[in-house]
């Protein structure tokens, strides 16, 4: 039996009183002094009057209010397919550079207000991610360049067309059209078309995020610049080499629908894929990694060719880490066994072409590696980026359009591209915004946002998602493809042009509309198909062998909420989503390990996440410095610090983004080349200044209870009714009541036989499980005898939901997609360091492991959301009965019956309660009550109030929110059965997180119906590894979980042994003997 | 009077909603379906977006033609027929919608029906308000006034009773306490005290509760729109204009060009009623026909929309005063009571079709909303949807049950009308 500790911080790991002053739910005092001092002051009594006075008059003064009198304004014409207050799904494409989701997009009278996914979308499934979730607030971003505008004076399209026109035909230098990934084959078309009529002109592309490394190493290896399909659900063995593939990689949507399918296992069914990760910073796929080890990013090189070498003549690996020796030894090993599958994340060609090496000896060409389907997600090649900035600076350019790029923010060399682009004589830029490129362009010819245009996207050869647009143009906006048309002189425009094509490709009206209405076009089956590695192994051998490293090295990575910058910067639910391994919000830092941290002086106090001033550190870097706080990150390689990028933008990106944390694009290197994700020629040094960072993981605490169970594969396989055990041994003995007789030998275990308990099936059912020497939990007697309280039926409907702890990979689509439905407040970072932060969704983040050594930490993501409890702790409390109980099982929460005594939230063992401390969104009556933090003020622009959900109340100061289970979904649902007259069908009701999952970890129905998918897995398919958190306080959760099995020799902790209960040491409840 | 007003209303309202009730099942098919399918475009006796119905089966060619218009005119008229091309061309080459689900039976019991109509007299359908509880209301009246000459009597005699003894006292020389006045009566100031303070709360909590309710709110509507007109006189269906009631939790303010579809034709009020504001002054019914055509963009005189430069038409949106106001936290679907729980519009809106101009008929309150939702019985043995309740199912069956309440099945709990 293994022993497994986790913590959510080193605080909690050390200890220490900070920390336990977190663990206090309100440790603000009130602001106001209630003191001694008031009573025994002079005038309480006066004081007292004062504060009835004002609330009298404040009383009267809302009293008075007349009711105001209120317009009705209908259509004047009304449009046939709406009907107001019924919302319209249009089938779309979510794009933006090479990132791809195929999307229903749901309107609500005309505006696009939430994005699910196309589950028609045989590559994503339906999934999302946090980012596709989210792209609906850019399209109501305040920021938005809302005309033409040459400077900052607006011009008419058909001046500016005029002006470039004859700029175009009186040039003698080529013109440039500088491109970030195009998925769309009319795009592409139209820039063809554009070359034809200037044949000078040149089309460059480039990625912020680059992958040229890879299309340059597979040109090299397999003849094509093209990345390959990968099939992660076909994979036995995974080895990904600082590919954050569930995060950032390439398709992550994708990958994790697809990884999640090897990772979904039963007591029946215990066939699991085997993930090996080796990085040097702590991603999520490191966290989903079965078996993680470290290297500083310099070494990646050599840990792909010790693979290589391991996997083809067997020669055991010599780093100075002997853990990642033999984790590059028994991967190799689970390699050779057939259907392996590496990736790696460099973006150095040598390092691609060893795994393309490795690749092509394990045999992955033709079964996890597809070249028959090509990825065309990336495209850029960073030489042609280069040549293009030597050919600006020398004049040589006779115009530049940038579309759907940023380079003078994103280009690692910006220096030289600002000054490149001086010379250039005409300069225009696509940009939503007037970004840090858009500034220095002559002109800005803003584009559509995707929700608004017509368009097409092929993210793999002969697959095709097409786009359409979901409201008119908000401002004086123009498709890009629209402008390349008009310059090249055509008369058509891009919608017709578009149109023209695709009735073309499909032949007949009815295949359009039905193509339309679809959103998606795609092979019956993936075509498959292998490659024949003919790369130089040794030349990359010697090239990986004359890196350097250095002995601290700086890189660069994405967030999974912000990515590469972009528009993503000034989105306020992505500012404010946690990031999954950090839980920071709000800002970069400079991730770095605990040991690393101490040496850089960060240890301010032991507790790196309690306190928020940060030590902040100098990072001088290519001969720029850039000042970052300090973020204590287990599991990071002890020499390595990472900086996210996408922040630190110019003020005129946006209010949310300006000034939020620094730019870490001056970090990346280029290697003549393409550019390299980290510097080995930096320095890191501790400066006397700290710095508030905004983290959430600290802000619950569940006192130290056991909340997560995690088992090995082999334990798993040998033990499946561990966990069954250790839930009987919790709960066993409260499932009868005590005067009740035993019988048989199994205790609770054995049937329970309360008359008029349940069914006579269920207790010979369970006879039978015992005789057969099995666990059987008596739930009903629990749920009955465990407590004083009545049991009361759930007629009907009982929901339930399922959360599936082993596929979900933190990556938060959930939380964005909880936040867009239920109209969840953005409350700024000064709020979420006063704990404030209102998601009603939350991904808790666990460590376990040593922490001084990376290669052990192992890390859990727990999605935390209301319990819904049957026996809630919350509604016993409530004074007014605000919080209670429905016939359904959901815990019911009536704002305008709230009167905010947080009681409930004080009560909740789940801490999944929010209170609304400031008035977030202009939401009561009162004037100048709006919390203001600029930052977040965007958020209740009328413009982007557009996209508040119309069906769910928006709270205000002062009351009580949480989970509702999205009842306005169940609610809709239900109506709709009852207007077609049949009962509910499973799967009809779905809620948004479940709805926006990839890895389809959540499940969610009605328990009463037992064809339902979740009763199934409740009852028949996973009754091994279903767990409730805290169910030994008779909360009768409504959401259970399923435990965490990982495919490794051994869960690392360090702990009290108590069977394979989770628990904190040091904790005084933990020392407790079961109450 | 306010109170017996309201009094008369509800007595009517009950009236009415049972006669409407008993009518619909008493009569066979043919009135209903005239409602449903054709009132929104004819009139039995009038001409309107359509011909008049009454005395049709004379007229058209024949029944089998009658029974092939009515299912597909537009087929008809495709196939060259003579006389349909001759009525889609009279009618502004308005085609009428197709009705396929309709029977042959179904057609003739509609024409059986526009048949029977018999042309309405003046003053027939206005109702007379039901006369019940007037004398009930007036009695109340007379015992307060009686109550309180007999309280001013009792005081009048009580204040001569003890002026006459102390004149008697002061005459017989006998000493008499000196009087305090009512004012300084220290009993009498507490019971002031208090009476105030109660009558005081009891009026401040009543004003609360009612704060943001508009029982009987009847704004000027920028159209002198009569419900009665349309609803009441000529029958239009309730959800021809405000389809969104079935399908949508808002029952939908129609667009102008819904009321163009009829007002086309109509351009004049040829009614016999005066249209009488609440105020007492009179409106000419043609004018705000007219009103109309200025917010729909239509040129009575060409009898063509005004078109913009863009070809679109050049329409504005009327802005209606909003009668029924929810608070925000309140989500009420139309279509759950309309489509589901199959509640007649009047039960919420009152006799909307004897209104003019329309009021807010009920309080709108959460406690309005609970009784109802207390007393009345969801379809449950009609609808599918119900047959999760196993045991209610089965308390039916063995008569241990009359019928299952909206909150019997939750419709109490919270979050069923706020989220």
């Amino acid at each position: 039996m293994s022993q497994k500790q986790y913590w959510k911080g080193i605080g909690q790991l050390q200890n220490t009183a900070a920390e336990n002053e977190v663990a206090d739910e309100f440790n603000e005092s009130l602001p106001f002094d209630l003191s001694g001092d008031l009573l025994n002051a002079t005038t309480p009594r006066r004081d007292f009057l004062k504060f009835l006075g004002f609330s009298t008059a404040a009383a009267t003064l809302a009293a008075s209010c007349e009711m105001p009198v209120r317009k009705v304004i209908p259509y004047a014409i009304k449009p046939e397919e709406i009907v107001p207050g019924v919302p319209n799904y249009y089938a779309s494409t979510f794009v933006d550079g090479g990132d791809f989701c195929p999307i229903v997009v749901k309107t609500r009278d005309g505006r696009p207000i939430k994005i699910e996914g196309n589950e028609l979308s045989t590559i994503m499934g339906g999934g999302t991610s946090a980012r596709v979730q989210a792209s609906v607030l850019n399209l109501y971003d305040k920021t938005r360049q809302r005309f033409p505008a040459s400077g900052d004076k607006e011009v008419t399209f058909d001046a500016l067309d005029r002006q470039i026109k004859e700029a175009l035909a009186a040039s003698s230098q080529p013109a440039y059209i500088l491109t970030a990934t195009i998925l769309s084959p009319t795009t592409k078309d139209i820039i063809a078309k554009f070359i034809a009529k200037y044949p000078s002109a040149k089309h460059i592309t480039y990625d912020p995020i680059s992958y040229s490394g890879m299309l340059l190493a597979n040109e090299a290896s397999y003849g094509k610049r093209t990345l390959p399909s990968y099939h992660f659900d076909k994979a036995k063995t995974i080895v990904s080499l600082g590919a954050d593939f569930l995060g950032t990689w390439l398709s992550p949507t994708e990958f994790s629908y697809q990884y999640a399918k090897g990772r979904n296992i039963s007591a029946k069914n215990t066939e699991m894929s085997k993930h090996y990760q080796v990085e040097s910073n702590h991603t999520v796929s490191g966290a989903a990694a079965d078996i993680r080890s470290t290297c500083k990013p310099s070494e990646m090189g050599a840990v792909a060719v010790a693979l290589y070498n391991a996997v083809t003549s067997g020669a055991a690996p010599s780093f100075a880490n002997k853990n990642l020796n033999k984790v590059i030894t028994n991967a190799a090993a689970d390699l050779k066994k057939g259907n392996g599958l590496v990736v790696s994340g460099s973006n150095d060609v040598a390092v691609q072409t060893m795994v393309n090496a490795i690749n092509g000896a394990i045999g992955a060409n033709g079964t996890t590696i597809n070249w028959a389907t090509t990825s065309n997600y990336k495209q850029g090649i960073d030489s042609d980026m280069a040549a293009l900035v030597d050919a600006m600076n020398a004049g040589q350019v006779g115009a530049l359009f940038i579309q759907g790029l940023n380079p003078i923010y994103e280009y690692h060399d910006s220096k030289k591209f600002e000054a490149g682009l001086a010379k250039v004589p005409v300069t225009v830029s696509f940009a939503d915004r007037m970004d840090e490129t858009a500034q220095k362009c002559k002109f800005i010819v803003p584009d559509h946002h995707f929700l608004e245009s017509w368009g097409d996207a092929e993210p793999k050869s002969g697959y095709i998602s097409l786009i359409q647009p979901t409201i008119a143009p908000l401002f004086k906006t123009r498709a890009f493809q629209d402008s390349l048309l008009m310059w090249a002189g055509e008369t058509s425009t891009y919608g017709d042009y578009w149109m023209s094509y695709w009735m073309g490709k499909l032949g007949s009206q009815e295949n359009f509309d039905r193509a339309i209405q679809n959103g998606v076009l795609e092979p019956a089956e993936m075509p498959m198909g292998g490659g024949s590695f003919s790369g130089n192994v040794a030349a990359a051998m010697a090239s990986i062998q004359a890196t350097k490293g250095a002995a601290i090295e700086v890189m660069t990575y994405e967030k999974v909420s912000i990515g590469y910058g972009g528009a993503w910067s000034n989105n306020p639910w992505l500012q404010e989503m946690p990031d999954p391994m950090t839980r920071g919000t709000w800002d970069n830092y400079a991730c770095m390990s605990p040991v690393l941290a101490k040496k850089m002086d960060a240890e301010l106090t032991p507790l790196n996440e309690v306190v928020e001033h940060k030590r902040v550190v100098k990072i001088k870097v290519n001969g720029t410095e850039v000042l970052l706080p300090v973020m204590v990150v287990p599991g990071m390689h002890n020499e390595v610090v990472a900086v996210a990028v996408g922040y630190g933008r110019h003020e005129k990106a946006g209010r949310a983004a300006a000034n939020t944390g620094k730019n870490a694009y001056p970090i990346n290197t280029s290697n003549g080349t393409t550019i390299n994700s980290y510097s080995a020629a930096a320095t890191v040094e501790p400066t006397a200044d700290t710095f508030p960072l905004a983290i959430t993981q600290t802000h619950n605490s569940y006192e130290g209870r056991p909340i997560l169970h995690e088992y090995t594969l082999e334990e798993f396989k040998k033990d499946p009714q561990a966990l069954l055990r250790e839930r009987e041994e919790e709960i066993g003995r409260y499932s009868k009541l005590p005067w009740e007789e035993e019988v048989g030998a199994h205790g609770g275990a054995t049937a329970h036989a309360e008359e008029g308990g349940h069914d006579a099936k269920v207790t010979a059912a369970a006879a039978a499980a015992v005789a057969h020497g099995d666990v059987v939990l008596d739930e009903q007697g629990f749920r009955e005898n465990g407590t004083l309280y009545p049991d009361y039926e759930h007629l009907g409907i009982h929901w339930g939901m399922s959360i599936d702890t082993n596929s979900c990979t933190g990556c938060g689509a959930c939380v964005i997609a909880c936040q867009a439905e239920n109209n969840v407040s953005v409350v700024g970072k000064e709020h979420v360091i006063k704990a404030h932060e209102m998601h009603w969704l939350r991904i808790d983040r666990y460590f376990a492991g040593k922490v001084e050594d990376p290669d052990s930490i192992q890390t859990i993501f727990q999605p935390m959301l209301c319990q819904h409890c049957d026996n809630a702790p919350c509604e016993n409390v409530c004074p007014v009965s605000a919080t209670n109980h429905s016939s359904e099982g959901i815990n019911q929460m009536a704002y305008n019956r709230c009167i905010g005594t947080k009681y409930c939230a004080n009560n909740c063992p789940y801490k999944v309660r929010h209170f609304n401390w400031m008035d977030w969104n202009d939401a009561d009556c009162f004037d100048d009550n709006l919390f203001e933090d600029y930052r977040r003020d965007d958020i209740n622009d009328d413009l982007t109030r557009m996209v508040l959900n119309p069906d769910v109340t928006v709270r205000s100061r002062g009351v009580m929110e949480k989970c509702s289970f999205c009842v306005q979904r169940l609610q809709d649902a239900k109506l709709t059965a009852k207007k077609d007259g049949r009962p509910l069908k499973d799967g009809e009701a779905r809620v948004a997180c479940q709805q926006a999952c990839a890895s389809g970890c959540i499940v969610f129905g009605n328990v009463n119906d037992p064809e339902s998918q979740i009763a199934k897995i409740r009852k028949q398919e996973q009754v091994e590894r279903t767990f409730y958190v805290l169910e030994q306080i008779h909360t009768l959760p409504n959401v259970n979980y399923l435990s965490k099995v990982r495919n490794t020799d051994m869960i690392n902790a360090a702990g009290v042994e108590k069977g394979h209960e989770v628990i904190f040491p040091n904790d005084d409840f933990s020392q407790r003997p079961h109450a | 009077m306010p109170m017996i007003r309201r009094f008369a209303q509800r007595a009517f309202i009950l009236i009415c909603v049972l006669c409407l009730n008993t009518s619909a099942f008493a009569q066979p098919d043919g009135k209903a379906l005239f409602k449903t399918n054709c009132a929104t475009c004819h009139n039995p006796l009038k001409e309107s977006t359509g011909p008049a119905l009454q005395g049709v089966d004379g007229r058209v060619p024949s029944k089998e033609w009658m029974y092939k218009w009515v299912k597909n005119s537009a087929g008809v008229i495709a196939s060259g027929d003579p006389y349909a091309v001759a009525i889609y061309n009279k009618y502004n080459k308005t085609a009428m919608t197709a009705f396929p689900n309709l029977s042959n039976e179904e057609i003739d019991a509609i024409i059986t029906y526009v048949n029977s109509v018999k042309p309405v007299g003046p003053g027939d359908g206005t109702p007379q308000p039901a006369a019940g509880g007037a004398p009930q209301q007036e009695g109340g009246w007379v015992y307060a006034v009686l109550t309180g000459v007999l309280l001013l009597l009792g005081i009048i005699l009580w204040r001569v009773n003890s002026g006459l003894r102390q004149a008697a006292h002061r005459k017989e020389g006998i000493p008499t306490e000196e009087e305090i006045p009512l004012y300084r009566n220290k009993i009498v100031i507490a019971l002031t005290v208090i009476v105030l303070l109660i009558t005081g709360g009891y009026w401040m909590v009543n004003g609360a509760i009612e704060m943001g309710r508009q029982q009987n709110y009847q704004p000027e509507q920028p159209i002198f729109y009569s419900h009665k007109v349309h609803a009441g006189v000529n029958q239009v269906n309730c959800l021809y204009c405000h389809a969104g009631a079935e399908k949508s939790r808002q029952a939908m303010i129609p667009s102008s060009n819904v009321c163009m579809n009829c007002h086309m034709q109509i351009s004049e009020y040829t009614g016999t009623d005066k249209l009488i504001t609440a105020e007492g002054r009179e409106v000419n019914g043609t004018e705000e026909i007219h009103k109309l055509y200025e917010y729909a963009g239509w040129d009575a005189e060409k009898g063509t929309y005004k078109r913009k430069a863009n070809g679109e038409i050049d329409a504005k949106p009327i802005p209606w005063t909003k009668i029924h106001n929810l608070a925000d936290h309140v989500y009420f679907n139309h279509s759950q009571h309309v489509s589901v729980g199959k509640v007649q519009c009047q039960q919420c809106h009152g006799n909307i079709q004897d209104m003019d101009e329309v009021y807010q008929f009920s309080p709108l309150s959460m406690g309005w909303c609970i009784n109802c939702h207390r007393q009345t019985k969801v379809q449950f043995e009609s609808n599918n949807y119900y047959s999760i309740f196993e045991k209610y199912h089965h308390e039916l069956k063995n008569g241990e049950r009359e019928g299952v309440t909206v909150e019997d099945i939750g419709g109490l709990e919270c979050q069923r009308c706020h989220y």
